[in-house]
């Protein structure tokens, strides 16, 4: 049954993929084509759709890796997961091309938004990194005062997504520092050996309390419960912690 | 697979005319209130459950038919919306 949209109102539309990137052997961006795309905030989503033949279909959210810069493609990075129905479609099949139906932008509470005077702390675990991307993305491209610190958690170097370019942006940013946590395996001279995120990782690499950062958390769920904890247990106020769960275990 | 408040943001713009994911919600069940974005997130089950990060209590559900979408808010207090 066809429907005329509400006015405001959030309707489904096709994409095309314009190019593919591989980040990790196990994420991939997709680089989208979204005809009259509103623009997005840095931190928002938007929902996939895929119908098969027989009229299933299934719905994700994906995070919007790509800042806005008034116009051109719109990106988003898709981990795989082994048990997945939707995601390894996207990392594995999808090809230059293609099209897919997606609604968007989406969300406005996981957003940093430029007014925003506070410094800022990105936690991420794993694939929760894209969101945070986002917002890296729009403070390098408009020169933003806010400084920003990054804790990455990934399980071994080649997890980490966007790793070159988060490289490059340090040497060229005195405004912006990344920590990566390596929870299975680390470089060949990382100095500590792997573990998991903790007290003493965010003690050092987070903002202290003090200076009343803006706080956003991303990843899986015990991940997110895990840094939340430990933040409020050091003082951050719960108010200025914004998290987003993608689910697993 | 838990998600949480922020997975409903879609769903949620297709009935609101307000972004609904930054929306303060109180919990029927225990007062507890907080954003939408921060409430913990079922969506396997026929439709999507949202419950409460404080008590557990569901707060509302959304089920969708091919030409309705059912919103159900009875372990909703109160909902304050940004306009």
């Amino acid at each position: 049954m066809a429907r005329t949209a509400l006015p405001g109102r959030l309707t489904w539309q096709a994409a095309t993929v314009t190019a593919v990137r591989q980040e990790t052997p196990s994420a991939r961006t997709l680089v989208l084509d979204v005809p009259g795309w509103p623009g997005h905030l840095p931190g928002q989503h938007l929902d996939l759709r895929l119908t098969a033949e027989d009229g299933y279909s299934a719905q994700r959210s994906y995070s919007i890796a790509s800042d806005w810069p008034g116009d051109g493609p719109v990106e988003i990075t898709i981990q795989r997961l082994e048990d997945g129905e939707v995601s390894p479609y996207l990392t594995d099949v999808v090809e230059t091309g293609d099209k897919i139906e997606l609604r968007g932008p989406i969300g406005g509470w996981f957003v940093w938004r430029p007014a925003q005077p506070a410094p800022v702390l990105l936690v991420a675990g794993g694939s929760g990194v894209v969101p945070l991307m986002s917002m890296i993305r729009e403070r390098g491209r408009l020169r933003a005062r806010q400084p920003f610190r990054v804790i990455y958690s990934v399980r071994t170097p080649e997890d980490a997504c966007f790793a070159d370019e988060l490289k490059r942006r340090v040497r060229d940013d005195a405004g912006l520092d990344v920590h990566f946590v390596y929870t299975r395996s680390a470089p060949d001279g990382w100095p500590a050996p792997p573990k998991r995120i903790d007290v003493a990782t965010i003690n050092s690499h987070g903002w202290p309390p003090d200076f009343a950062p803006d706080v956003f958390v991303c990843g899986p769920t015990s991940f997110v419960e895990t840094v939340a904890d430990i933040l409020v247990a050091l003082g951050h106020d719960p108010k200025k912690i914004r998290t987003e769960r993608f689910g697993g275990k | 697979m838990e998600l949480d408040g922020n997975a409903l943001a879609g769903d949620l713009a297709e009935v609101f005319a307000v972004e609904m994911t930054t929306a303060r919600f109180t919990c029927a069940g225990c007062r507890h209130a907080d954003a939408v974005a921060t409430l913990r997130v079922w969506t396997r089950a026929p439709g999507v459950v949202a419950r409460c990060p404080s008590c557990g209590d569901v707060v509302l559900s959304l089920v969708r038919t091919p030409a309705r979408v059912v919103l159900t808010l009875t372990g909703t207090a109160r909902l304050e919306l940004p306009v």
